[in-house]
């Protein structure tokens, strides 16, 4: 597969004024103004919302505090393992 | 089937609620400079609108694919705003589909621009910033029309049309400094697509008094916005301006390009074939 | 029905070398009905078969799309108009969260896109018949979501809380889509005889496809036990094919058509309706990819994607410029 990988955001929306944001999933999009349009676009495309953000994927740390024993992942530094967080340098090729 | 419906804004329009009790036309307008007005605002927006629909399962990526189709829902839903009126107003009983559907090309009264094919996501999307730029000042101005209906369909369309325009203009903005090839394909959607752009400024001779009325918009007043939005625009995206031209025109008169002839036989021919009948 | 031509034989490979003690400790996780997050340990089968199957949900949603479309320009109302185009909308939006959730478990999209593509992952059967009027619409609508939300909702507790929650929310949205098919059905069916033709016609053509939709019998299954156990799949082909049969045929009487089975009969002592025989092998056919529309569909969604790459590496190439000019700035702001 040739096609460059688009980056991944996550999205999050307050719905209503003095809501906090609340996470609905992720969009594709090749910058951060597009991310905007890609979230307004497909998560509100029901009601008006109030604010959105989004984030590129890999900008987010995540821990799993809920679970302590061997259960917890040692990558788990990110919210979840996907191609794009992870730079491969070009002279290691296609993975 | 027991679950909750949640009905996304396109089929939310109700018409029988919409139209119950509105307000009607100004006194001093006359229905026969008025229905053609608003008839010339409901084909534009229905003839883009379908343009639109055309791309659903073909945009460049899923999230553009969602996209196209909100920018046709929203023209839609204006469209049937302005039909549902004009068909009041006109008073013979014609309702939005059957001024929809039953109106051949020389009485549909929709801008040249908005008929051309889609071309390719280049050339819809400098179809659309030619156009909602000049859509978004102007419905912000119809939003102070005497016609209290039309400046309610004036400031609903306005907020919309805000987006349509941010939207096309961040496209055509990474379209023009992308690559070579979006570049080049931008720029030939601009040379392509330049002669319909003055025919959205002209005004016939009833749209003159409706706009002396304060009930239209003078469409001349609205060229300096749309000259600074895309100037604005067409610098960040490392493009020209088109020079100036010769314009085509006749859309308002019925004299379309061979392109709404198509246009409309796939639009009208299911509903033509069942005259009638209810879907 | 996602999981129509699933196939993972090493499944049972992997699984023998992990850890023992950590594949109780998840299973009595899905047990308890504890959800399953992206950066859980997982069984390795467990991850492939999610992948698959929600990957296989994602790209019908998306394929999904073509036959609806078919009738977009051709609406008969504006009405009706604006309606279907928001369902196919829909439509795009459910697939693009699956595939989101996909994502979650380390695949990409473009990576699951590719697999669609040439052919190697599947996409739901039904979508390979063609709409041939109108009322294809109606009973897309009734038939196709009807039996698409019998999967759903318990696919709305599966143990993966990504697909879990995508499921809510496409659930939350399907329902309208059912709703809308039926209403033009029953439209139709109390219309011209011309219309009441049209919608008896569609029925005809779409009543047996998708009572394939379920897909065979489990007994047919290799794999059924696995994804039972880890609660993907919460109920067996032919209790879900059931259930759908016995809401639907009521339905259909409603609206004075007929169902193109002869043997269709109710038994009051159990209280379902039965039906004849399917044809299975129709149903193997399709899958294989001989029937009417999987060139057609193949086809129109590679050209979209392969028409769409100049834009996307547009948007790539300007981000790219955009972010060299941002660090090549001087810091004179600071």
């Amino acid at each position: 597969m040739s096609e460059t990988l688009m980056p991944l955001w996550e999205v999050f929306i307050r719905n209503r004024s003095g809501m906090p944001h609340k996470h609905c999933g992720s969009v594709h999009a090749a910058d951060a103004t597009m991310a905007l349009h890609a979230a307004r676009d497909v998560y509100t495309r029901r009601g008006e919302s109030v604010s959105i953000w989004v984030t590129p994927s890999s900008a987010i740390t995540a821990s799993d505090p809920g679970d302590k024993d061997h259960l917890f992942e040692p990558t788990a530094s990110k919210p979840y393992r996907h191609p794009t967080f992870y730079t491969v340098p070009d002279e290691v090729g296609h993975m | 089937m027991g679950l909750p419906t949640h009905e996304p804004r396109g089929a939310q329009l109700s018409m029988s609620a919409e139209t119950a009790g509105r307000p009607g036309p100004a006194p001093h307008a006359s229905a026969a400079a008025l229905v053609p007005y608003v008839l010339g605002l409901a084909d534009d927006a229905l003839v883009l609108g379908h343009r639109l629909s055309e791309w659903s399962g073909r945009g460049p990526t899923l999230e553009e694919d969602i996209a196209l189709s909100n920018l046709a829902l929203d023209l839609i839903g204006q469209a049937r705003l302005c039909y549902a009126y004009a068909g009041e107003i006109e008073g013979r009983g014609r309702d939005e589909d059957a001024l929809a559907y039953w109106r051949d090309e020389h009485a549909y009264r929709n801008l040249l621009l908005l008929e051309q094919p889609n071309g390719d996501f280049a050339m819809t999307m400098v179809r659309h910033l030619l156009y909602a730029a000049f859509l978004d000042p102007y419905f912000k101005a119809l939003s102070a029309s005497a016609d209290a209906r039309l400046a309610e369909i004036g400031a609903k369309a306005a907020k919309e049309m805000a987006y349509h325009l941010r939207h096309a203009a961040e496209w055509v903005i990474r379209l023009g400094d992308g690559t070579e090839e979006s570049r080049a394909r931008t720029a030939a959607a601009l040379e392509e697509l330049w002669m319909y752009t003055g025919e959205m400024f002209e005004m016939e001779a009833g749209e003159t008094a409706l706009s002396a009325q304060g009930i239209a918009v003078d469409r001349g007043t609205i060229k300096p916005a749309w000259e600074a939005t895309l100037a604005r625009v067409l610098a960040e995206a490392s493009l020209a301006r088109p020079a100036d031209r010769w314009m085509q025109r006749g859309g308002r008169a019925g004299q379309h390009s061979e392109h709404l002839g198509r246009l409309l036989a796939e639009m009208q021919v299911l509903h033509r074939a069942h005259p009638g009948a209810s879907w | 029905m996602y999981t129509q031509g699933l196939n993972s034989p090493d499944a049972a490979a992997t699984a023998r070398s992990e850890d023992p003690a950590r594949l109780a400790r998840f299973q009595g996780k899905v047990d308890t009905e504890d959800k399953v997050e992206p950066n859980d340990w997982m069984p390795e089968a467990y991850r492939r078969t999610l992948i698959r199957q929600i990957s296989q949900h994602a790209h019908s949603e998306v394929i999904g799309m073509q036959p609806e479309g078919n009738w977009l320009t051709r609406a008969p109302s504006l009405r009706r108009k604006a309606g279907l185009l928001a369902k196919v909308q829909d439509e795009a939006g459910h697939g693009l969260y699956l595939y989101a959730a996909a994502e979650t478990l380390g695949i990409s999209r473009e990576e699951m896109v590719e697999q669609l593509l040439v052919g190697q992952a599947k996409y739901s059967s039904i979508f390979n018949y063609p709409t041939l009027s109108w009322a294809d619409i109606g009973a897309i609508g009734w038939l196709v979501d009807g039996a698409a939300i019998m999967n759903q909702i318990p696919l709305c507790r599966c143990s993966f809380g990504p697909y879990a929650r995508a499921m809510i929310r496409i659930c939350k949205e399907e329902s309208f889509h059912q709703r809308q098919g039926y209403e033009i059905m029953l439209t139709l069916a109390k219309g011209t005889a011309a219309q009441k033709q049209m919608a008896q016609d569609a029925l005809n053509r779409f009543w047996w496809p998708v009572l394939m939709m379920f897909g065979p019998s489990d007994k047919e299954s290799l794999h059924s036990a696995d994804t039972m156990k880890w609660k993907i799949k919460r109920f067996s082909n032919d209790d879900l094919r059931q259930k759908f049969i016995d809401a639907t045929v009521p339905q259909g009487h409603y609206l004075e058509l007929t169902f193109p089975d002869p043997h269709l009969s109710f038994d009051a002592a159990s209280g379902h309706w039965r039906t004849g025989e399917i044809d299975w092998s129709e149903f193997k056919r399709v899958l294989a990819g001989d029937g009417p529309c999987n060139r057609q569909r193949m086809h129109t969604r590679k050209t979209a994607h392969a028409d769409g790459a100049w834009v996307r590496e547009a948007a790539l190439a300007y981000a790219a410029k955009r972010a060299k000019r941002a660090n090549s700035l001087p810091h004179a702001a600071e």
